[in-house]
């Protein structure tokens, strides 16, 4: 399965729809970073609100895609992390400290649009 | 008393996703809460990558339990592999022999309410339970 990623002026917007997998998610930070190298972004949003679970694992691969993502120029933000998620990950002792997030996907925008500006 | 078993063999990564639908299905029967529902399917999932990575293949079994007054659900992720070295180590908070977080088991016992491990040369067997509140 891909997940789709689609290009709004500078940046890119995701919105994960489906149960992440370990194959999924892997695929996803390939794909992102391609995207990012072709479409030339600065930003990107990446929308979780439709995810139920995010494991160590997968916590692990969407933290190393900012991290990647960061290398090449471009600044990710998570949005939209369900209670049920955030407290699970806090359980397993993850706290995705370098990681920028918003709670939902304007802010998210907002968010990225300030960070970039500071810049 | 003890309810249903169910046992989802883990062979390929894919089980990984079924094992955590089936016992998120199982504890959403039982009336867990939301929170807990992702609890349980989050151990689970950590459970389950573990067999697939160290052991290859194994199985996880999701139990009704019936304490005196609660009800739990019991799940218990059992292989074949190797087994674990040393035991108190993969309890550590990011410890990993496999370049992942090591948040894995330590995880998981902060998940479950119950947590036991066996593991010697013949294989491993994680059990977890939670109660319902």
């Amino acid at each position: 399965m891909r997940i789709p990623i689609l290009k709004l002026q500078d940046y890119l917007l995701v919105s994960v729809q489906i149960e992440l997998d370990d194959q999924t998610a892997m695929q996803f930070q390939e794909d992102l970073l391609n995207k990012i190298h072709e479409s030339g972004a600065t930003g990107v949003v990446v929308d979780l609100t439709s995810v139920e679970i995010i494991d160590s694992f997968i916590a692990k691969v969407l933290g190393d895609v900012v991290s990647m993502a960061e290398l090449m120029g471009a600044k990710v933000v998570f949005t939209g992390i369900q209670p049920a998620v955030s407290m699970t990950l806090i359980d397993l002792g993850i706290h995705l400290k370098n990681v920028q997030t918003a709670l939902d996907l304007e802010q998210g925008l907002v968010k990225l649009k300030q960070e970039l500006e500071e810049k | 008393m003890k309810g249903a078993l169910t046992t989802v063999p883990i062979y390929k990564e894919w089980d990984i996703v079924g094992a955590r639908q089936s016992g998120r299905n199982m504890a959403k029967d039982l009336g867990f809460s939301t929170v807990d529902q992702a609890r349980i399917a989050t151990a689970i999932s950590e459970l389950a990558r573990n067999i697939y990575l160290y052991a290859g293949q194994g199985e996880v079994s999701f139990e009704e339990v019936q304490g005196d007054t609660p009800v739990g659900l019991k799940i218990i992720a059992k292989d074949n592999g190797p087994g674990i070295d040393q035991i108190s180590k993969v309890l550590e908070d990011g410890y990993s022999t496999s370049g992942g977080l090591g948040a894995g088991l330590p995880g998981v016992k902060r998940l479950m309410d119950d947590f036991d491990i066996v593991s010697n040369e013949n294989g491993t067997t994680v059990t977890v339970v939670m109660w319902l509140r």
